[in-house]
This record gives C-alpha cells, structure tokens and sequence, in this order.
C-alpha cells in the first residue's frame, strides 16, 4: 500500500475542470488551473484540464499559458450548458484515464454542485471551500471557510484521490506556459443520462456578479429606503462595483434577496467591500470579513462594524456619499 | 408524494465562535443549538408540495440525542415522522453515506437538503447523496413546482437565475427564497410529542477525511477614521495607501 502511494505520487497527475460558459472561460477557471500548476510543480507532477462542450481551439490555449500540459475536450450537444450529474461523469472517466489523484473545481455555484458528484463517484474525501495549497508534510492537509467566515478550519483528506473545491477570488492567476497536448474524448453519453434539462437562463448583464466582484459597495437601514439606493449605484457605477445588501434591507424588500450578504446570505471576499448604513451584525460580518480592506459609513460611532474596518466614517451617509460619489468620478475620469 | 428533509443541527446565527483543547473542538459550551435556515425552509416547502398534492415529509438527521429539540421542532413544524442516525456527523460524506443507506430502499419521490450548513459551508450533501443514490440533483434552488413526476426547479447561477426541469427521484437543495420558514404553533408542539422518532444506527463506514484543528481569523488593526469634512479623500487613500483601487 506505502509502496504504491509513493509510485502515485511520483506521477501526480491532477486533473483541473475547465468550466465554460458559451464558449468562454471565466477567471475562475484560470484561477483553478493556475491553482493546480502551482501544486503540480511542487510535487512534480502534471496538470490535465478536462473541458465538456465546446470551446474553440484558440480560447483553449489560454489553459496552457495558465499551465495545463494536456487538454481533453469532451464534445457533445447536450454538454454545452452546465449539467451536474453528465459533467461529473465526464470529470470522472476522465480522472480514472488520466489515473488523477487530485480533482480542482473552482467552487463557483456550478462547481458547488458537481464537486460533490465527482467525490462520490470517485469514492474521493472532497473539501469546499478551499483557501490554501496543500500541506503534504503530514498527510494531505487544506484550510477552508467555516462558521462562514467566522473561523478557518484544516482538514486532512485521508482517501487516495482527493476533491478540492477551491474559494474563487482566492487564489490569483499565474502565467506558466506550457507545450500542450490537446485531445478529444468520447463523452459516451447518450440521451437518457441527461435527466436535468435547462430551460431558460437569465444571466444579468452589464452588472458585475457579487462573488465574482473585486469591490462591492453595500448598504443597509441607514439609508431609509430603496429611493436612495442611488447613492449606493452611483459609487459601484464609478469604481465599477457589485452593490449588495444587508439581511434587513433585503427582508424589507428593498433590494433582491441575491445582493444580500451575511451568514444566510452570500458570503463574498472582495478586494474592497465599503458598508453604508450598515451597523455590522455578527451575522452580517461572517459574510464580508474576509474582504482584504473594509471601509464602514455609519452615524454611531459605537457600530460593531468599526471594529471589523479598516477605514471608517462616523457621519450621516446622505452627506458623506456625495462627496465619495464626487472624489470616485473625478478618480476615474483623472 | 414521498418527501425526505435533511436536517443539520447547527449553532444559532448569533454564535461567537470558540474552540477548546488547542483549537481542535468547537466550544459548544452555552451555545443554542437551531435546525440549519436552509433546511428549515426545506421543511416549508415540502410541507406546502404535499398540502397541495398529498403525502408525507419524513425529516432525517444525522446526530446524537442531543438534537432531538431540532428535530421536535421540526415534527412540531409539521413533519410527518422523524428518523435520527445515532451517529456524531464527522464530515459531509458521512452524512451522505448514512442517509444514502437509510434512503436507498424507501422510495422517496423528493429529497431535500439546505444549500450548506450555517457551521461547515460545505454544501456537499445534496450533490454526495445524489451520487450515491444515483439520482439527479439541482443545488441552490429558489423554487420547485411539481407536475406529475417532473419537477420545474429555478436555481441560482454564477450572475443569474436558471429554470430547469428534473425527472422524479430528485436531490435538490434549498436557497432561500425557496419560502418563508413556518413557525409551529401550539397545536403542531402537542402533536409533535406522539409523532414516530425512529433512531437507526449508523452503518460502519470508512472517513475520508479528519479534522486537524481550528483557527480564528487575525483580528483587524484599529480602525483609521476618516472626517465627514474630508470624506472625499477615502478614494485617494483606497488608491494610494491601501493600493485598493
């Protein structure tokens, strides 16, 4: 058994699922073949990136300069929009050819359902959520978010092959150009393994997704009602930000359920998260602490949310955001 | 309509977060112990799908005794019956694995589970049961109509919304706009003090994972306060200071 671990160890072979959407691949997914490469020169091994649907081949390359050395492609009409259930089949049959022992999913809300799918098939210890390279000094141990946010947790992953899911806006993408080596694989599905069938997606366009936003500007009660949310838009609209939400605000429908952040909500990890009106709840804190600069506006100069920022303004919102409003327009323009 | 409901035990929203014997156990010393708000909502909308179409809705949870007030609720709620694994839920797979074998031989039409635990995030028990079960799922869900033995499902995406259609026996796990959580009333707690809690013991199966230990984020530097008068500078700082923007 020690025998044959150390064998699989030397030809680490890690397998990366490249996720598109109409074609095209997103940061995440750069993200997570960069995210395997960096293990892959560590440990001497080599990273293959499986692809269900079709990308072109000039789009595919991109997954070289982010250091894959092999590219499966697994062609089939029905593979082109995500399905959870067929895409784990072909991540799976792809990782027993390639004789995988580590499967990276970004961890964006299709990853979320397929990570799962793929460990159980694979018989795999899976950990979500991840936010560090793996310590292989003894065992194979990652960290992860827990208590949403409010904590780390390590985790040993004690089967042969491992899942990890890996926290997009995490890790950063890192060039390492590779020769690679492009192939195309049957799916062997047929019609009766697509049990799920997507029927209309509606993606918002012109806006910046909230998980995947470097700067989120959010507000809560303090604003006093949806008619103000313009002071929230116009500075997301200036430093080309998501807008979220506090629970309240979206319990009170002023804004949508989807931009609220918080422990029951979304929890994010911005660059730069600037909270308006927002006192800072625990709940709400588990949510953003992650963020790397936090800026709190709130007239009590007692709210728990000074505590948690990096930067604070003690003062009425609806004097102090036209002057950010002003400064972010002349910074863009400038 | 045959409806399983996966259920966590978890601490309450307002936990403050400790851990004890050199952070390798989370400190549960004072702490309120809530059925998961995703799951919780799970239980709603089971409730209202078989209100309107007949059947039961079974709630299972993986736990020692001590879970049995969540899981009183929840029959308070209304569920139908309750099933508890007498088992300390070590990792999301097994969980999986123990409801996997619980449910593999009882037909059940629907099975839910929350989008993730509010304590471990991990969100991996819908996808895990559905793999084992060999049955298709759909994660994040805001909402799930029945007709026949076709469900009509919308989830959340990366940036958007998703309307699907999923053949019956279906996984799914809840978002929370699936529904607004129930609150028991009297009649539902009367009822829920006769209402079958069958313990089952767990079947014998090997961790694919071990926990090492817990660490608290580093807490922030004091904040730097900015004046009302010069609030206009907090973009010169974000950019030239804190090299944000």
């Amino acid at each position: 058994m020690a025998r044959s671990q150390k064998l699989a160890a030397k030809n680490m072979n890690i397998l990366v699922f490249a996720e598109q959407i109409d074609g095209s691949f997103k940061k995440s997914t750069f993200e997570a073949v960069s995210y395997a490469s960096q293990i892959a020169q560590a440990h001497n091994g080599n990273v293959t990136a499986v692809v269900p649907g079709n990308v072109a081949d000039d789009k595919l390359a991109a997954l070289a300069t982010y250091g894959a050395n092999k590219i499966v492609c697994v062609k089939h009409d029905n593979l082109n929009g995500f399905n959870a259930e067929t895409y784990a089949k072909v991540i799976c049959n792809t990782a027993s050819a390639e004789g995988s022992s580590i499967v990276v999913i970004s961890n964006t809300y299709s990853g979320k359902s397929l990570a799962p799918r793929v460990a159980a098939r694979l018989k795999a210890g899976i950990a979500s959520g991840v936010i560090s390279f793996p310590n292989t000094n003894a065992g194979f141990v990652v960290r992860r978010n827990v208590f949403s946010g409010k904590a780390f947790a390590d985790v040993n992953l004690t089967t042969a092959v491992k899942v990890l899911a890996i926290t997009p806006n995490t890790f950063n993408t890192l060039e390492n150009v590779q020769a690679v080596n492009i192939v195309n694989a049957e799916s062997g599905l047929t019609d009766v393994d697509f049990t799920t069938k997507s029927v209309e997606i509606n993606r918002v366009t012109g806006k910046i997704p909230l998980t995947e936003a470097e700067i989120v500007i959010s507000g809560g009660r303090g604003l006093k009602g949806p008619e103000n949310w313009h002071l929230v838009e116009d500075l997301a609209n200036a430093l080309g930000a998501a807008t979220a939400c506090s629970k309240p605000v979206s319990d009170m429908h002023w804004r949508p359920h989807s931009e609220h952040v918080g422990q029951t909500g979304i929890t994010i990890k911005p660059n730069l998260y600037i909270a308006i009106g927002i006192s800072g709840a625990i709940q709400h804190l588990a949510g953003v602490s992650s963020s790397k600069v936090i800026v709190a506006i709130n007239k009590d100069p007692e709210a728990p949310f000074f505590k948690a920022a990096d930067y604070g303004i003690v003062g009425d919102a609806f004097e102090i955001m036209p002057k950010i409003i002003e400064a972010a327009k002349a910074f863009k323009a400038g | 309509m045959k409806i399983l409901v996966c259920v966590s035990n978890v601490p309450d929203t307002t936990t403050k977060v400790i851990f004890t014997e050199n952070n390798t156990q989370f400190n549960t010393a004072g702490v309120q112990f809530i059925i998961n708000p995703y799951d919780e909502l799970s239980l709603t909308r089971g409730l209202e799908l078989t209100e309107k179409l007949g059947g039961t809705v079974t709630v299972i949870t993986v736990g020692l005794a001590d879970t049995e007030a969540s899981i009183r609720k929840a029959l308070a709620i209304g569920a139908t019956d309750a099933v508890r694994i007498n088992a300390t839920p070590t990792d999301a797979y097994y969980v999986a694995e123990q409801i996997a074998a619980y449910a593999k031989d009882q037909d059940f039409d629907l099975i839910f589970t929350g989008r993730e635990s509010i304590d471990y995030n991990g969100g991996q028990v819908c996808g895990l049961l559905a793999e084992m079960l060999g049955l298709p799922s759909v994660n994040v869900i805001t909402s799930i109509e029945i007709d026949g033995t076709t469900a009509n499902v919308e989830r959340d995406i990366d940036g958007g919304r998703e309307k699907l259609t999923a053949s019956l026996p279906l996984v799914v796990s809840a978002q929370k706009e699936l529904t607004e959580p129930r609150i028991p009333n009297m009649r539902g707690i009367m009822a829920a003090r006769t209402k079958p809690l069958t313990v089952v013991e767990p079947i014998a199966i090997e961790a694919t994972s071990a926990s090492v230990g817990f660490e608290l984020p580093a807490s922030k530097g004091s904040v730097k306060l900015i004046s009302v008068e010069d609030a206009g500078t907090l973009i010169g700082i974000l950019h030239n200071e804190a090299k944000i923007i």
